[in-house]
């Protein structure tokens, strides 16, 4: 039983092969029933978003699960070949494997570290997998934990705190002008995308009041309908401006529309409120000379750009932080994956039955102190065949399913049964018996393995 | 007991004065809630050092200078908590903190007998105390300012600092400014409308134009005029920043000379 990731993202593949591969969501069950009828893979999970695809999965075997992989990739698209498919791929196995989904769930993998939309779309992918039936005990533990440790790098790091795109820069720079953002009006002249970008964040922040104006008129309605503010005619927008707080300047005009004079006017008008003016147009549309009004604040593309830079090198020191608790929380579940080996399972099983075997009998030949050395081996006897007994179908069963889709869920069960994951607790209370042995003092015999590649997988790795 | 307290107090400001500078130059947010923590610890040995002081005085007798200046210094500490509590603006420990610091030291440097003023009259405390907080209110008005200033600053030279992340938005330090103005003036002016009362009452004259009441009233001429501009003709945002930060400037000058004055007359 092996946890194996194998995809690609936009490090290691172009969009013209990330476009091939991805799965739309239409199709997404249908791929995934396809993955699991392959021989050897037990549980399924496709996750295809436009800047990675992914098949999460766990397999009997790591070498010939991976090929399963593999081939299930090159299939997705008939005009793939696998040899062209092969260098873009990277694939993870045990801890790696979980690491990996910790830190993708994380965004710390993303193009825009910190960005949130990963998130939902591993959760889009997992309810499809859960609706289809194809993750079991093991995917639907790891996804479970994936999707609560994003969420404690969300909530314990700054990493989605600071704006990353320039339409958002303009949003975080208003707030250090403006701590409420209710009451105040935002002006639009003219409207390039960015602007109305930054427009909509404002709205969302809670900007009630938004005034567009455009020098086609008929425009500035229409954008006004849809924002819902008022349109300004163009011609009329510099008297408009000292009822601005915000004014948000994207025209495609090759000269300045508006003087240092204009500012200096509207903030005398405004009593010396504050003023907040974006110029997103290249060829500048505001005259950089506002700089030198006092209570006017003018930021231009560049200077948003330089905000979004640093945030980003901010972010990646946040991420640094991200990567200690993804490794915190994938030592966490790796001791949850070992229990769920069969043979240390069934050296646990058979050592707590011991130990309640032993201890009752000493303390009922305590009692006996009268009986002859043949006696005393009887009830020795007697009490090992009847716990041996019990615990015969227990044993058959776990080792007969170690091996089928279900075999995870009989480990986790036994364990439970017999409670296998609190040392020893039976024994202590029955009093004279020292704790034997941790059961987990043992080694699972496949845990070890994980780390190292079998050999032929890493020669198709180096290809 | 209430010199212990002082001594533990002023230990504690101190330390969390260190405390708030640091976390005001570092990213981390984590150093807040220890500057908090401490100054908090700070204010209650503060109140129970002024609590003692208080009931052990059995005669009604003038507050000195040193007990005046350690109110100021509680009162400020009082404030930056209530605002705190409200705005969860740590940042404002990192200005006003330090601010209380200097007024306990000095408190400190300054013997606990000499009284602010001859004991003329009865209801002296009450002009000192009218007057503190009439100050306390310039002194947050003051810190408001000199922030204000320095985040406006940042932002016109577009640099994104540690400190621009840490500052509040102008608005709302502007508000500060304003309001600690509206609660301050009216109390100094009870300050000071008391005071000359008291003074008539003991030297048969309002106002006898010594360089501290001079001082005083310019003061109060000066806020007067800060408030009006405020209120009427916009004088607000950078302007009145400035303003206020020029007029706390008066307030301690006037303070110091009061201080010295009163040196001059015991000795």
């Amino acid at each position: 039983m092996h946890l194996i990731v194998v995809g690609l993202s936009h490090k290691t593949a172009p969009v013209e092969i990330r476009e091939k591969l991805a799965v739309p969501e239409s199709r997404l069950g249908e791929a995934l029933s396809r993955l699991c009828s392959y021989p050897g893979v037990k549980e399924g999970l496709l996750l295809s978003t436009c800047n990675r695809v992914e098949v999460y999965s766990v397999v009997d075997d790591l070498e010939t699960g991976y090929g399963r992989l593999q081939e299930f990739l090159a299939d997705t698209h008939l005009s793939l070949s696998s040899e062209q498919l092969t260098p873009h791929l990277y694939w993870h196995t045990g801890d790696r494997a979980i690491g990996h989904l910790f830190r993708v769930a994380s965004s710390l993998d993303s193009m825009i570290v910190g960005e949130s939309q990963i998130l939902g779309q591993l959760k889009d992918a997992f309810e499809v997998a859960l609706s289809h039936k194809t993750t079991g005990l093991i995917m639907n533990k790891v996804v479970k934990k994936a999707i609560s440790v994003a969420k404690r790098v969300r909530t314990e790091t700054k990493i989605a705190e600071m704006a990353v795109s320039v339409s958002y820069a303009a949003v975080e720079l208003a707030r250090k002008i403006f701590s409420h953002m209710g009451e105040k009006t935002v002006l639009l002249v003219g409207a390039g995308e960015m602007a109305k970008l930054a427009a909509r964040h404002l709205i969302a922040q809670g900007v009630r009041h938004v005034r567009i104006t455009t020098r086609t008129p008929q425009y500035a309605v229409e954008l006004a309908t849809r924002f819902g503010g008022t349109a300004v005619p163009f011609e009329q927008f510099k008297e408009e401006m000292a009822a601005a707080d915000i004014v948000l300047v994207s025209t495609g005009a090759a000269h300045y529309l508006i003087s240092a004079a204009d500012v200096h006017r509207a903030v005398r008008e405004r009593m010396n409120r504050p003023m907040f003016l974006i110029d997103i147009s290249v060829p500048r549309n505001i005259d950089p000379a506002v700089r030198h009004v006092d209570n006017a604040f003018l930021f231009d593309i560049d200077d948003l750009n330089q905000r979004v830079e640093q945030n980003r090198a901010e972010r990646l020191q946040e991420a640094e932080k991200a990567e200690h608790m993804v490794l915190e929380e994938v030592g966490a579940l790796r001791n949850w994956m070992k229990s769920l080996e069969v043979t240390p399972t069934i050296v646990a099983l058979r050592s707590r039955v011991d130990e309640i075997k032993q201890s009752e009998v000493e303390r009922t030949l305590g009692r006996l102190g009268h009986l002859s050395s043949t006696d005393r081996e009887l009830v020795e006897g007697m009490a090992s065949s009847i716990v041996n007994k019990l615990i015969h179908s227990t044993m058959v069963t776990l080792k007969s399913e170690a091996n089928s889709s279900s075999g995870a869920a009989f480990v986790e069960a036994a364990r439970r049964f017999f409670n296998l994951d609190e040392p020893a607790a039976g024994a202590h209370r029955i009093g004279n018996v020292t704790a034997h042995p941790d059961q987990h003092g043992s080694l699972p015999v496949g845990a070890e393995q994980e780390e190292a590649p079998p050999p032929a997988v890493r020669q198709k790795r180096q290809v | 007991m209430a010199a212990v307290c002082f001594m533990i107090t002023l230990a504690l400001y101190f330390v969390a004065t260190v405390s708030f500078l640091a976390y005001l130059l570092r990213r981390s947010e984590a150093l807040s809630k220890v500057s908090l923590g401490i100054t908090a610890a700070g204010f209650t040995t503060h109140t129970i050092a002024l609590v003692t002081r208080m009931v052990a005085t059995t005669t009604p007798s003038p507050p000195s200078f040193h007990e005046a200046l350690s109110f100021f210094s509680w009162m400020l500490v009082l404030v930056f908590l209530a605002v705190e509590f409200r705005h969860r603006i740590h940042v404002l420990g990192s200005f006003i903190v330090p601010l209380a610091l200097i007024s306990l030291v000095s408190a400190a440097a300054l013997p606990e007998t000499v009284p602010t003023l001859q004991p003329v009259f009865k209801t002296l405390w009450l002009h000192v105390t009218l007057s503190m907080l009439g100050t306390v209110g310039f002194a947050v008005a003051f810190v408001a300012g000199v922030m204000y200033l320095i985040q406006d600053r940042l932002l016109k030279s577009k640099r994104f600092n540690v400190l621009y992340v840490k500052l509040p938005a102008l608005d709302f330090l502007d508000q500060l400014n304003q309001q600690s103005i509206v609660l301050g003036f009216p109390l100094l002016t009870l300050g000071i409308v008391t005071g000359a009362i008291s003074a008539e009452f003991a030297r048969g004259a309002y106002l006898n134009w010594n360089p501290e009441q001079t001082w005083a009233l310019v003061t109060w001429l000066f806020y007067f005029v800060v408030l009006l501009g405020r209120l009427t003709i916009g004088w607000r945002a950078k302007r009145a920043a400035y303003l206020t930060v020029i007029g706390f400037a008066g307030v301690v000058l006037t303070l110091v000379g009061v201080v010295l004055k009163s040196y001059g007359a015991v000795s």
